[in-house]
């Protein structure tokens, strides 16, 4: 058996996954960056978008949804903390487009520079969402 | 002597009690340990943060003029007192030595002249502080863990230190809470939240990562940049669910002996009730004599 990346997941509310992969591939703000084996180390902020999870190296077997958070690649493992995480499969598509109008309603009504902050944040994490459900 | 009618009551009243009583103790053990689970789970990424952060702020060290949550304004003219209490009493001393902590800790801020200015998390910690220091309140956060403490809420009050501290209200937060320990023993915890004290952390950190010499992308600055208020959010986070620990930990031994302090006051009761009963009984049956010899 080759190398393997053991591959973490963890929000703030719990340990979502703690395996050992072939590779996965991370969102990273300036570009998704595939980790394998022996990767150098890097710490990088991930940006809204879908963690593909390669048990081997043909296939993925796992997708999940992330809100952005950060990752951490030693070369022996790979680390993301998440802000929110949910498995692709599992995504209210009617809740997100929900959450969506909601998210441009309050940035028309975003009075100070925060809750404009806030709701552009909200509206690029529901836009990825509902992008990672169609793909 | 009071009435048997009187006593019997009394009794029935005091039973009641320790119905209630007993009844909350199970609630908050359940709670109890469900609140324990979840500090359990969260603590990974608390721990997994920590390390980032660690090397982060090593390989930052170097350079000066860091984030303000990092470095501080530069003052420590108004400090900011983050008190996390409860929202509900009948929970023992548990509220009152958060606050007494706070109190000590704001008093002596004030003999130096310093300016304070206290929020408060919990509805309690805000009903004791606001007798004293009333007019210091900037602001108070209730059923922040209801029904339980999450992040979102952690995060929301994350943010709103970070706009104040943005708009210059303090310089120096610092927060009140308990320490879960076990059941019957709760730690008063003081953290410094902002500036955010590494040092402990680095310590250890520093050494794991010598090794490794991370590339980070985007550049170090602004992961760090976005790291530090998310690690104040977790802090606060890892706060609350201590405190929740903590709180229905407090409750159950509070009530366990409000429990048990039933039972003794009906034991006592009963007796005094029996005792009159039968007092009554013995002067009826001499009066019953007592009549009768007279015929």
């Amino acid at each position: 058996m080759a190398e393997m990346v053991a591959f973490e997941l963890v929000s703030p509310e719990e340990l979502l996954i703690s395996e050992d992969v072939a590779m996965v591939v991370v969102p990273g703000e300036e570009g998704d960056f595939g980790v394998l084996p022996r990767h150098a180390p890097l710490i990088s902020s991930v940006r809204p978008g879908v963690i593909s999870v390669y048990q081997t190296r043909q296939a993925v077997t796992e997708r999940i949804f992330v809100a952005g958070g950060f990752a951490e690649v030693t070369p022996e493992r790979c680390t993301v903390l998440a802000e929110l995480a949910i498995p692709v499969d599992k995504i209210d598509r009617a809740d997100a487009e929900q959450r969506l109008k909601d998210a441009r309603e309050d940035l028309a009504d975003a009075k100070d520079e925060l809750a404009r902050s806030l709701a552009a944040r909200e509206i690029a994490i529901r836009e990825a969402m509902i992008k990672a459900s169609e793909a | 002597m009071a009435g048997l009618k009187e006593l019997r009551n009394r009794i029935g009243s005091v039973k009641n009690t320790q119905k209630i009583t007993s009844a909350m103790k199970m609630v908050a053990a359940a709670k109890l340990r469900r609140a324990q689970e979840q500090a359990e789970a969260s603590r990974p990424y608390a721990e997994r943060m920590e390390r980032m952060l660690g090397s982060l702020a090593a390989a930052n060290k170097s350079q000066a003029g860091g984030p303000k949550l990092l470095s501080g304004t530069g003052s420590d003219q108004v400090q900011l007192v983050v008190v996390a209490t409860a929202d509900r009493g009948l929970c023992g001393a548990f509220n009152s030595s958060i606050v007494r902590e706070a109190r000590r800790f704001i008093e002596s801020k004030l003999a130096d002249g310093k300016e304070v200015k206290i929020l408060c998390v919990g509805r309690k910690g805000r009903d004791q502080l606001r007798r004293i220091y009333g007019n210091r309140i900037v602001a108070t956060l209730e059923d922040v863990s209801k029904p339980r403490p999450s992040f979102e809420k952690a995060n929301e009050i994350g943010l709103r230190l970070l706009e104040m501290l943005e708009a210059g209200e303090f310089d120096v937060a610092t927060l009140f809470y308990a320490r879960f320990k076990s059941a019957i023993s709760q730690i008063v915890t003081r953290q410094q939240l902002i500036p955010f004290a590494v040092e402990e952390v680095e310590a250890e950190a520093a050494q794991a990562s010598s090794s490794l010499v991370y590339d980070f992308e985007p550049e170090q600055e602004d992961i760090l940049r976005q790291l530090l208020p998310r690690n104040l959010s977790v802090q606060i986070y890892r706060a609350l669910l201590e405190n929740a620990a903590s709180e229905h930990g407090a409750r159950m031994s509070a009530m366990d002996n409000a429990t048990r302090n039933a039972g003794d006051m009906i034991k006592r009761l009963t007796q005094v009730y029996n005792r009159t009963r039968q007092a009554a009984i013995t002067k009826e049956l001499i009066e019953i004599i007592s009549a009768k010899e007279a015929m």
